[in-house]
């Protein structure tokens, strides 16, 4: 697959603040990309300066190997982590007000179906719920027909119906072969999305692979639980150990593990198998939880 | 031009769907304009003569009751007079007597001249003194004061709908929405200003012939040459709405300043009350004020049917000072 974005050497400092701390990425044409942090990791300086909004401190970053420029305004489809919309004006009338704005804008119907929307057209801005405000920002993301889309943080603050939803309007715009670069804090939906993740924290990348790949990587087994009352004070059957009210065993082979318990005579009535996901992973790699 | 109309489209439903704004730009004039013509109409004293010399002795007429005397130098009556004549002919003054010459002036389209001519007549010490005559029509306080409630008006408009408003879309992420499209600054300004040029035209024009309706306002000059006036007023005023609007994030700021620039100017530019006895710097100062320009243009060509010609160099100012506050403006813009 041809690059469509890249850059080399990215940095972005406040002052003492090394918001974006030396950043490669090579994106794909057609993929998406999810980029992962906790709050204050850089996700949203990062995008905005492959956005072309924030003008970057050190680096350079390409479009189809050209520098930023007016042509790549045309392309980028952007949906902002917090954005005012014009007011006293309804939601119609700002998709049409935006797609002015593009030599080669989308056709206004279709925007609507892929959005979702037809029941709100006529609603003044400021009168939508969190969801509907969402889809609206969407819908003028895409009106220009965009071949890179940037979400940042595009479902937070939404009902998991709501992401849901969401989500499915993200997978209907992708069979257009758009790039997609999104932040998250949701795990979920990053595994749901993105070919990719990045993980990020203190301006830097820490890992970037596919989802399963990363877990595989980092991860063998699961972690197999028990009650610590099944398990006798000196016994350790698979090699475990207590932790608090349960009895762990880090398995690499679940079978045996459970062949061990069972000759134990231990009574499985209350275990649990936890497969390791992103959200340890990410603990792992930041020492700190996903939504602190 | 599709992405122009649609922001100017945009722009002016804003305005026009704000109903708190929207009426606030109509009402607030027309309730002036009423307002001062109905303070003003009444009037305390019965005549106001202006005088040079001293009256003969046992003169009568100067014991005529509620009457207001107001001595000019006689030292100066050369220089000065031609003016103190003009205040009696715009009917500010009802009558000028030069004891020393032996002769007084009445404006024979006042209302008073004919009762003030027999008192002189009745009165021994007087009765041999001149008669001479200006004619003038009579210029209510609300004729003179209408050009500035516009223009006031105009000024505000401009500062809040442009100024103000630019400010707040920087602050609450419009501007940085806009920027990450192919629009361009120039073009998103320009789009603001036209919308705004409309708007306070039509609301200027609004309330000017909704209150002409009823007030009847003395338009000596051409209506045409008025319209040209307000058209270059608006302009320096959006222009420089937009030099004030180019950098600020902060709307509390924005409003302080906002403040700072209006309040002198109303004072200044004798929107209320001439400032022709003002010492000098005050003149100065207000001379470089778009509003004083605006009114004293659009005075001159109600009260005395001033041509283009006449009023031209305040034209050329408001140019200029649009040209300035934009060139201001498009250096200093920032979008974020
Ligand atoms: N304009 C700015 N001036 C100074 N510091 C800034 C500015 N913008 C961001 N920062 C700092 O840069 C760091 C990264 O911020 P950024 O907004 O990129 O984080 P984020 O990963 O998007 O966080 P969140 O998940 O909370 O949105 C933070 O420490 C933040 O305080
Ligand atoms: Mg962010």
């Amino acid at each position: 697959m041809p690059t469509i974005l890249e850059c080399r050497g990215l940095r972005k400092h406040y002052g003492d603040v090394h918001a974006v701390d030396g950043l490669d990425l090579v994106v794909q044409e057609g993929s998406c990309l999810g980029i992962l942090g906790p709050n204050g990791a850089g996700k949203t300086t990062t995008i905005e300066m492959l956005e072309g909004i924030t003008p970057p401190t050190e680096g350079n970053i390409l479009f189809r190997g050209r520098p930023l420029d007016r042509a790549f305004k045309e392309k980028v489809g952007i949906q902002f982590q917090s954005t005012a919309l014009p007011e006293f004006i309804t939601v119609k009338e700002t998709l049409r007000l935006f797609s002015s704005f593009y030599r080669e804008a989308r056709d206004f119907d279709e925007v609507v179906r892929l959005c979702s929307l037809d029941d709100i057209l006529e609603r003044d801005n400021r009168k939508l719920s969190g969801g509907q405000r969402q889809r609206m920002l969407l819908a003028l993301a895409i009106v220009s027909k965009p071949d890179i889309l940037f979400l940042d943080e595009p479902t937070t603050g939404l009902d998991p119906q709501a992401r849901r939803n969401f989500w499915e309007l993200i997978r209907g715009i992708r069979k257009e072969n758009v790039t997609v670069l999104l932040t998250t804090h949701y795990m979920d939906e990053a595994s749901e999305l993105c070919d990719e993740i990045a993980i990020m924290d203190r301006g830097k990348i820490l890992e970037r692979d596919k989802p399963a790949r990363l877990l595989a990587h980092h991860f063998s087994g699961a972690l197999v639980r028990v009650p610590s009352a099944c398990v006798d004070g000196d016994r350790a059957p698979g090699g475990g150990s207590h932790q608090g009210d349960s009895y762990e065993i880090q398995s690499e082979n679940l079978d045996q593990t459970m062949r061990e318990l069972l000759a134990e005579g231990i009574n499985l009535e209350g275990l649990s198998i936890h497969k390791p996901d992103l959200e340890d992973l990410f603990i792992k790699l930041t020492g700190s939880s996903l939504r602190a | 031009m599709k992405q122009f109309s649609a922001m100017v489209y945009a722009r002016t439903m804003e305005f026009v769907r704000d109903r708190g704004t929207f009426f606030w730009n109509l009402l607030f004039p027309v309730v002036l304009v009423f307002g001062f013509a109905f303070a003003f109409s009444g009037n305390a004293t019965l005549f106001k003569i202006g005088t040079y010399g001293i009256a003969p002795t046992g003169s009568d007429f100067t014991r005529i009751e509620q009457s207001q005397f107001i001595p000019y130098d006689a030292a100066k009556a050369g220089e000065e007079q031609g003016k103190v004549i003009d205040r009696l002919r715009r009917h500010e003054l009802d009558m000028v007597i030069d004891y020393d010459a032996g002769a007084y002036w009445i404006n024979e389209k006042g209302r008073n001249a004919s009762l003030l001519r027999r008192l002189v007549h009745v009165d021994p010490a007087m009765a041999s003194f001149t008669e001479r005559r200006v004619s003038g029509d009579p210029i209510r306080y609300v004729d003179w004061f209408v050009p500035g409630v516009i223009g006031m008006n105009m000024l505000f408009s401009c500062l809040s709908g442009v100024g103000f408003v630019i400010v707040r879309y920087r602050k609450n992420g419009v501007l940085k929405r806009l920027r990450a499209t192919p629009v361009s600054a120039l073009s998103f300004v320009s789009a603001q200003a036209l919308s705004r040029f409309l708007i306070v035209m039509v609301t200027s024009a609004f309330v000017f012939l909704g209150t002409n309706f009823f007030l009847h306002f003395m338009m000596k000059g051409s209506w045409l040459d008025l319209l040209l006036v307000m058209s270059l007023g608006i302009l320096s005023m959006i222009s420089l709405g937009l030099a004030f609007a180019s950098r600020f994030k902060s709307e509390e700021l924005a409003g302080g300043i906002m403040n700072l620039i209006t309040m002198p100017m109303l004072g200044l530019s004798g929107v209320f009350f001439p400032l022709e006895g003002a010492p000098k710097w005050i003149g100065l100062a207000a001379d470089a004020l778009p509003l004083t320009h605006v009114t004293k243009a659009a005075r001159d060509i109600m009260l005395e049917g001033s041509s283009l010609v006449a009023v031209a160099p305040h034209l050329l100012f408001l140019l200029a000072f649009s040209a300035l506050s934009l060139v201001v403006a498009s250096l200093l813009f920032r979008w974020d």
